[in-house]
């Protein structure tokens, strides 16, 4: 989006907030004892077959027939693990509120300013996609009236509500979506900003630094998938959108810009319908099936086998439904996206026509046969009858909608920064108590307990690691971000080199996994136990690796057992002497012929002879003094 | 549900909401947003009243206009929820007995039969009671002598096998009679209920002339079981598929999808018996649970207290401790019948095998065979009702009535 493109936020208004979704690192999830771990579809152990049913109350928006179709037609299936149970499959009721998780949600509420509630009521919110098993996902406000202070000025924090993250959906088909057990039920925070933002540029920034303040608690999962933001924008004119499942930073600027491009875009058709003189649109749907009789296009041509082709006339919309709104998305993607929802092969409109294998005879005849002249727009479905009835009539409702400007709804961020329609604004009426979760209060101490160790951001820690150990920039990032930060702490604490400390810690440890070391098993006492041999002397730092090694593998032992088993215990000077003078000794031409040069590869001999037991500075030093003993021998 | 609109000033921060019932210590606040909130009540909490509470009118659906084509089920509600609404307004769910209401919550109905249906009561199926069994029996005859082609049942899942076997014993039906109810509340949009309800009416409208439970066949939502009332038994406190038959194969399954019923299992047909109604029952019957070196003073306690019929859950064929023996023959000469059952469920009943058996039996026991326990219990109160004479006692516990006992254990 450059050039003409840019818009003036300012001057149209442009109102943005955040919602963040970021996963919790707990031990299990929240409303059960299942831990919180990510499975390959492939290790499902059972599937689950299910139907969700919905009255009216939870989908006011939906007529009553498509409501039904619905009803009968969605399959969900579930697929389930080892690592998942009863509770995920909606066949128990839940476990009491996870207490780990509401710490970690009491804690991010503070850091963000947050006055938490006396008491935290689990809530059901009806969902009606399938990806929870129940039908709705359990959720839980537990503070408001935060904000963050960023350059550009203060951004309110609205609320911060604990709930359970859905199921991961895996598989679509016509009639049936699957969905994976395995996420359902990871708890999240889910923190809402006030509209306080103005530009996409800012809305980008406030991402980043909320994500930057969830990080600093060492709490929260990290990777792809694990934070997700949804948008909130409108424009003076407009009217409020979610966009929801941002997954990357870097899209959060491009989809502000699209939607408000996208709002200005139907305010535009908005103003010149008014001119054309465009009323309400009335359904009145025409079978044209005997047009498309020996058409080539393929879809239209396999719906002629099942049903049929249906078309409304759109008065005076000509030209107006093939009008970009978004980049490489037309108006009439709009109506496709609700159409869609009814299992319709295709959704065609005459401005894109002639096209996808629809010859302009066709469009002739379409046109005659609808009575339509220039100035009209036809859109027609391919399908059968009843769904094709149903998704005419959101198609005409959507359409009618265009004359008021914006709808306020849902939408699902593309992968380039456009949306797509998803379904209707929630509203609060899809909300109610979860009975079979007792209320928690919170009391004073307990918020006491959790201000006392709040966790320093991860800026300030950084810096502080610059200073206060003289890490460079990008070990301190290192460390500052990494969930061994405090045993840093603690191992400098005992004296050693803190870049020592940083290059074992993460450097050392991910090596040793690459190798297929079972790293996991390196508990702190690990650590400090091999720094302990360090800071004694007993072992160099050249053997850290092969200690943390055994003691990955054998974690029961001591670090000084372990270095002793695999003879680490550093030699005397003696030893180390006597090493380096057989070295020497049956190299004696190749010093004579290199001299001091001989030093760095008789360097690598004698290492590994005394296999990183002993300091690479003392060898040195020794190993050069016998050098020059033997060229001055000479 | 009458509520008020405040404004809670607490800690500097207004909360704006609707003031609902709460029973801690907490204000609990629905706020606009509708999440619920709790804040805690003490002096720096300041509530104002916006408004004094309204009540919602509660929005009546209109039933459809009876299609002639479909045969008539009456719906007999005794509690149990097979179809409730969700206020969103104040969170409140409440349970719907209105045929009305239930077909606005399940419209597929609609498509199998014409309903109507009455609310014989409304309770929790943990308190039901014998004469309530005896109630909505003589409900169900009075709708089946009014026409009615198949009688559905909702009911609490806890207790809904006893009632099922008390109207298998006081029946004899020429419809179908159909329990059912759901596992997972009627207010989650992924309950059983659908699915259960759908199953049973096409049952109802079948030609299995049974006392039957309706239930999940398994996890998914793709069959139900159709279970003879006599043999069926509540085996999983949560799950969908909590319903098992018992010593005996379920009658058939109910496809949701196809809505096809597909029997493997005798059956009494529609019509083949004429509708006759036996409502005595005796109420001074007890279950007894036996476990190792438990005294046997239990037994003395219901002999004292004048009951007349024990059913003993024995361990593996039928024994108890050597202990009880006496106590027990001392019921039986005071008048007191005695079934033994066993714990394992699976399985009948044999106390010729073991000395402790032998005794049972010398002691005056009857030999329940391959009945559930519970279902020996309303046989044996019913059975009570007819004859206290001990050898007609034996005959009848002893002789299949509804389904309830087999003379060969099959093969699975």
């Amino acid at each position: 989006m450059k050039g003409q493109n840019r818009l003036d936020y300012r001057q149209l208004g442009l109102k943005a907030g955040l919602e963040i979704h970021q996963q919790l690192d707990t031990k299990t999830k929240l409303f059960c004892n299942c831990p919180t771990r990510l499975r390959n579809t492939d290790e499902s152990t059972y599937e689950v077959r299910r139907y969700l049913h919905l009255t009216e109350s939870e989908l006011g928006e939906v007529d009553r027939a498509a409501l039904e179709e619905a009803r009968r037609k969605r399959l969900f299936i579930y697929k389930g693990y080892d690592t998942t149970c009863l509770i995920e499959n909606d066949e128990e009721p839940p476990q009491p509120l996870n207490q780990e998780a509401l710490d970690v949600a009491l804690e991010v509420a503070l850091l963000l300013g947050m006055t938490p509630v006396d008491e935290v009521h689990t809530m059901r919110k009806i969902v009606i996609d399938g990806s929870n098993t129940a039908g709705f996902q359990r959720t839980a406000l537990v503070a408001s009236n935060g904000k963050i202070s960023i350059p550009e000025g203060d951004i309110g924090i609205a609320t911060l509500c604990l709930e359970e993250e859905a199921a991961q959906k895996v598989a679509e088909s016509i009639n049936s979506t699957t969905y994976s057990l395995d996420r359902l039920g990871i708890p999240l925070v889910e923190i809402a900003t006030m509209a306080d933002i103005t530009t996409p540029e800012q809305a980008r920034i406030v991402a980043e630094h909320l994500g930057m303040m969830l990080r600093s608690t060492g709490k929260v999962k990290r990777g792809i998938g694990t934070i997700r933001q949804d948008i909130n924008i409108s424009i003076a004119k407009g009217a409020r959108t979610e966009i929801k499942g941002v997954q990357t930073l870097n899209l959060i600027e491009t989809i502000v810009e699209r939607e408000a491009l996208r709002q200005v875009n139907l305010l535009k058709i908005r103003d010149e319908l008014k001119k054309r003189g465009v009323k309400q649109v009335e359904m009145e749907i025409i079978d044209v099936s005997d047009v498309f009789a020996a058409t080539k296009c393929k879809v239209i041509k396999n719906a002629l086998k099942k049903g049929g082709i249906f078309a409304v006339c759109l008065p005076k919309f000509g030209g107006l439904v093939g009008q970009e709104i978004q980049p490489g998305r037309r108006f009439g993607a709009e109506f496709a996206d609700r159409a869609k929802r009814f299992s319709i092969g295709g959704v065609f409109h005459t401005d894109e026509l002639p096209g996808y294998g629809i010859t302009s005879g066709e469009v002739s005849a379409l046109k005659k046969r609808t009575y339509a002249t220039s100035e009209n727009c036809i859109i027609f479905v391919a399908g059968e009858r009843s769904k094709a009835t149903l998704s005419l009539k959101v198609v005409v409702e959507r359409v009618n909608m265009a004359l008021k400007g914006v709808p306020e709804e849902t939408r699902r961020a593309l992968e380039n920064g456009n949306s797509a329609y998803m379904r209707p604004l929630p509203g609060a009426a899809r909300m109610y108590p979860e009975t079979d979760v007792l209320p928690v209060y919170i009391p004073p101490e307990r918020l006491d307990r959790i201000k006392s160790a709040l966790p320093e951001l991860l800026p300030e820690q950084r810096a502080r690691y610059i200073k206060e150990y003289g890490l460079s920039e990008e070990f301190a990032g290192l460390i500052a971000r990494s969930k061994r930060a405090l045993l840093f702490e603690r191992i400098v604490a005992l004296g050693i080199s803190p870049t020592l400390v940083v290059r074992t810690l993460e450097g050392t440890t991910s090596e040793l996994s690459r190798e297929g070391v079972p790293v996991q098993h390196l508990a702190d006492e690990h650590f400090i136990g091999v720094f302990k041999l360090i800071k004694a002397k007993k072992i160099a730092k050249e053997g850290i690796p092969q200690v943390l090694k055994g003691l990955a593998s054998s974690p029961s032992k001591s670090a000084e057992k372990v270095a002793a088993e695999i003879g680490l215990q550093a030699p005397s000077k003696e030893d180390i002497e006597s090493v380096i003078d057989k070295v020497v000794q049956s190299k004696e031409g190749f010093i004579r012929e290199r001299g001091l040069e001989a030093t760095k590869p008789l360097m690598g001999v004698v290492m590994k002879q005394l296999r990183g037991r002993a300091d690479g500075k003392l060898i040195n030093s020794i190993l050069k003094e016998k050098i020059t003993a033997i060229m001055r021998e000479k | 549900m009458k509520v008020k609109r405040v404004e809670v000033e607490r800690e500097g921060i207004t909360h704006t909401g609707l003031l609902m019932p709460s029973r801690g210590a907490c204000i609990v606040l629905k706020l606009d947003s509708g999440y619920n909130i709790g804040l805690k009540k003490d002096a720096k909490t300041k509530v104002t009243v916006l408004k004094e509470g309204v009540v919602m009118p509660h929005k009546k659906v209109s039933s459809p206009s009876p299609n002639p084509a479909l045969p008539t089920i009456s719906i007999l509600s005794t509690g149990g929820t097979i179809a409730s609404k969700v206020d969103y307004r104040t969170g409140a769910v409440t349970s719907q007995f209105d045929v009305e209401d239930i077909l606005g919550a399940i419209p597929e109905l609609t498509e199998i039969a014409n309903f109507r249906g009455k609310a014989i009561y409304n309770i929790l199926s943990e308190n039901m009671r014998i004469k309530y069994w005896q109630k909505l029996a003589r409900a169900a005859a009075d709708e089946i002598k009014k026409g009615a082609d198949g009688i559905m049942v909702t009911h609490g899942t806890d207790t809904m096998t006893y009632t099922a076997a008390a109207l298998s014993f006081m029946l004899k039906t020429p419809v179908p009679i159909v329990f059912v109810g759901s596992q997972r509340s009627a207010d989650r949009p992924s309950s059983d209920n659908v699915v259960n309800a759908v199953c049973a009416a096409k049952v109802a409208t079948s030609d299995i002339a049974e006392v039957a439970v309706v239930m999940h066949a398994g996890m998914s939502d793709d069959e139900c079981l159709i279970h003879r009332g006599t043999r069926v038994r509540k085996m999983h406190t949560s799950r969908r598929d909590a319903f098992q038959s018992i010593n005996a194969k379920p009658i058939g399954t109910v496809d949701y999808k196809t809505r096809k019923i597909h029997t493997s299992e005798e059956y009494r047909k529609r019509g083949e018996q004429k509708l006759a109604i036996n409502d005595k029952l005796e109420a001074k019957c007890a279950l007894v649970k036996f476990s190792p070196d438990a005294e046997p003073d239990v037994i003395n306690y219901y002999t004292d207290k004048g009951y007349k019929g024990l059913v003993i859950e024995g361990t593996g064929l039928g024994h108890v401790s050597t202990e009880w023996i006496p106590s027990i023959k001392k019921a039986v000469d005071n008048g007191v019948h005695v079934v033994m059952m066993s714990q394992c469920l699976g399985g009948r009943v044999c106390d010729r095998v073991y000395d402790t058996g032998r005794d049972l039996l010398k002691a005056g026991v009857i030999e329940g065979e391959d009945m559930l326990p519970e279902v020996a219990l309303v046989k044996l109160m019913w059975v009570l009702a007819q004859t206290k004479n001990s050898a007609e006692v034996r005959q009848l516990m002893q002789t299949n009535i509804a389904g309830e006992l087999s003379e060969r254990s099959k093969q699975a």
